[in-house]
């Protein structure tokens, strides 16, 4: 009975170890114990800014907890992507916990907070602060946070990435290829958006930042 | 007696009888008549790039900010977490969200329940007083003559004195067997919390509330139309899941309004002798269905904080 206790113990300790073994700033800059978890640095930056111009998004103070549920969407599938499918695939759960944790830690992009109270005249202001309701499309600001800085684990930041990146998102739920958002909270307002809104909104997110991708 | 003294004895006059502070006692429920919203075209207020830019304009604008932004522009009327357009969606201007548009033109309102009569000022206040868990704004002050100035813009054109359909909030038929708290725990769970939190607390982006508290010290209080589960179950209905108005059935709809409403929160303003009993048969006992005063899991709701 002893005996089997210790032994447990010991198992859980070696664990514990292992995942404490997984050392979030290797895996970021070097990549995962397997192979095809390739460095996240590569396309997200060293700091986890994002590159604008490939449309490879910011994971700098992005919520853990959504950073987590988008890798294991990747796995599934429930968000198709060639890229990073085989990456989060590769990923062991303790890696996840690790490197999102530490992601999660850094800053994220100082912005100004622009509220529904602001004056909106550009299309892409417009969506952002009063939607276009007659759709059934919600101010952005209304889930996503005054100027889209995100809210809790389930909203993400819209400032601080790259227009080009967002509209990709946006353009995903229209083809059905992105259908992770719960209870399709997000997808039904993607696809009620025109083409020329989406590219004024995703470039009003994206101008709004001083730092980070977006610029 | 010159017209400025008769304008303040009036004044004095519409205050309630029984001087407590506060400045409309009447919260029963508004009663339209029941219209098929969906058959019905709706009355367009103005677009704002069609506001003129002078001194009007402006105060409009400053109107719709403290409607949207309460806290940051009024915030010595506000005691919780809530801002006006968090019940009035699409800054006043949704039909079935109780819009400023169909609501400007039907006051002075009378009651024939208490023989009374209430002015606009008196319905915002009565806002402040309830909704937002606060203090009524001077009547006659900055707060109150801002947001009429916006209620009588968004109004541009509607009849005055006519119900306009998409009034209020629409009413929606009780289940046959009454409702049921733990499947509106149910569909709490899945189509609410995600945005509302696991205890109705909301959530919050720094210091602000971007989900409002649903129940708790930041959310309406026992006084406030929402707390009926009937007015609950009609907002819900058209409003909720944000985005996505009108996806509940009617029976849902009451479920989780009725869920939503079995929690603690701020107690009723109007709150007679210290008495939960007392003020749930003045208040309550004949407006709509509500749980102030009853026993739900072991417990009195109705204390307050
Ligand atoms: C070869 C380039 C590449 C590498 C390497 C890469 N990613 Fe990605 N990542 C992408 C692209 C492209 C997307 C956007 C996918 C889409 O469009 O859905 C993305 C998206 C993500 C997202 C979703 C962000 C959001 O805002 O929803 C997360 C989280 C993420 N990557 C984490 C990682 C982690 C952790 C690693 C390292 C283990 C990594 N990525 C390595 C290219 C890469
Ligand atoms: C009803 C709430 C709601 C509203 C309103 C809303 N969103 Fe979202 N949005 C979400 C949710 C939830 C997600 C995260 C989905 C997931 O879990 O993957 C999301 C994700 C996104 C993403 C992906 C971000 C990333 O890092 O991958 C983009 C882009 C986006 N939203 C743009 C918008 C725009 C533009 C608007 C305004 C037109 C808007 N959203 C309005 C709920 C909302
Ligand atoms: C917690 C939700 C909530 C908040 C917050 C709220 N209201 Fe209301 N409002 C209601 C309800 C409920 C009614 C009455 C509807 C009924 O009885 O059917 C109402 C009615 C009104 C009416 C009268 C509508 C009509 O057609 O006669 C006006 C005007 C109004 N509110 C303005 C405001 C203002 C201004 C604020 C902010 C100071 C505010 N409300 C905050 C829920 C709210
Ligand atoms: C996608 C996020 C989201 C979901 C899901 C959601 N709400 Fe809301 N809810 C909001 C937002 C945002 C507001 C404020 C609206 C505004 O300011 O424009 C709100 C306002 C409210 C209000 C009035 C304000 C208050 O705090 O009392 C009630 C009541 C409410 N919701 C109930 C519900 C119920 C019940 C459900 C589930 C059936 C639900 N909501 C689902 C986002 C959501």
């Amino acid at each position: 009975m002893n005996v089997a206790r210790w032994t447990f113990a010991g198992l859980f300790l070696a664990l514990s170890v292992s995942i404490q073994a997984a050392d979030p700033n290797a895996i970021y800059a070097k990549g995962g114990t397997n192979p095809a978890a390739m460095a996240c640095a590569t396309c997200h930056g060293a700091e986890g800014e994002g590159l604008a111009a490939a449309g490879f998004p910011r994971l700098a103070g992005l919520s853990a907890d959504y950073m987590k549920k988008q890798l294991m969407d990747f796995a599934s599938g429930q968000r198709a992507n060639p890229i990073m499918q085989p990456i989060a695939a590769a990923l062991s759960p303790e890696e996840v916990d690790a490197v999102t944790t530490m992601l999660a830690s850094k800053p994220g992009p100082k912005v100004e907070r622009i509220s529904r109270a602001a004056v909106a005249e550009e299309v892409g202001a417009v969506i952002a602060l009063r939607g276009a309701w007659e759709r059934n499309i919600p101010e952005c600001v209304a889930c996503h946070g005054p100027s889209g800085v995100g809210v809790g684990k389930a909203f993400p930041p819209l400032v601080g990435q790259s227009a080009q990146y967002l509209s990709s998102q946006l353009i995903a739920w229209q083809q059905g290829t992105r259908k992770n958002d719960p209870n399709d909270l997000m997808g039904h307002i993607a696809r009620s958006l025109t083409h020329d809104e989406i590219k004024a909104v995703s470039e009003y997110f994206a101008n709004l930042t001083e730092t980070g991708a977006g610029r | 007696m010159n017209a400025r003294t008769s304008a303040l004895l009036l004044f004095a006059l519409a205050l309630p009888a029984h001087a407590d502070n506060i400045a409309m006692e009447d919260q029963t429920q508004i009663l339209t008549d029941a219209v098929n919203p969906a058959s019905r075209q709706y009355f367009q207020p103005p677009k704002l790039s069609e506001l003129p830019d002078n001194a009007f304009g402006k105060l409009v604008q400053e109107g719709r900010a403290i409607f949207v932004d309460t806290k940051t522009y009024a915030p010595e009327y506000v005691g919780n977490g809530l801002a006006c357009g968090n019940c009035h969606l699409e800054q006043g201007r949704q039909a079935n969200s109780a819009p400023l548009w169909a609501a400007y033109a039907m006051y002075p309102a009378y009651r024939k329940k208490n023989d009374k009569v209430n002015s606009y000022a008196e319905r915002l206040q009565g806002c402040f007083q309830f909704s937002m868990n606060g203090k009524a704004p001077d009547a006659t002050g900055p707060v109150i003559a801002a947001l009429t100035a916006y209620s009588y813009w968004l109004a541009t054109g509607a009849p005055i004195g006519q119900e306009l359909p998409g009034r209020a909030y629409p009413e929606v038929a009780k289940p046959k067997g009454g409702f049921d708290l733990a499947q509106g725990e149910k569909i709490y769970a899945a189509q609410c919390a995600v945005c509302h939190g696991k205890s109705g607390e909301g959530q919050t982006s720094g210091e602000e509330y971007v989900f409002p508290a649903l129940w708790g010290a930041d959310s309406f209080n026992w006084g406030a139309g929402m707390h009926r589960i009937n007015t609950a179950a009609g907002f819900i209905k058209a409003n909720m899941p944000f985005g996505k108005g009108g996806t509940l059935s009617d029976e849902d709809a009451w479920h989780v309004a009725a869920f939503m409403n079995s929690h603690e929160r701020p107690q009723d303003p109007r709150l007679v002798e210290g008495s939960v009993e007392k003020t749930r048969d003045k208040y309550h006992a004949n407006d709509g269905v509500s749980l102030y005063g009853e026993t739900v899991n072991g417990q009195i709701l109705g204390k307050g904080f």
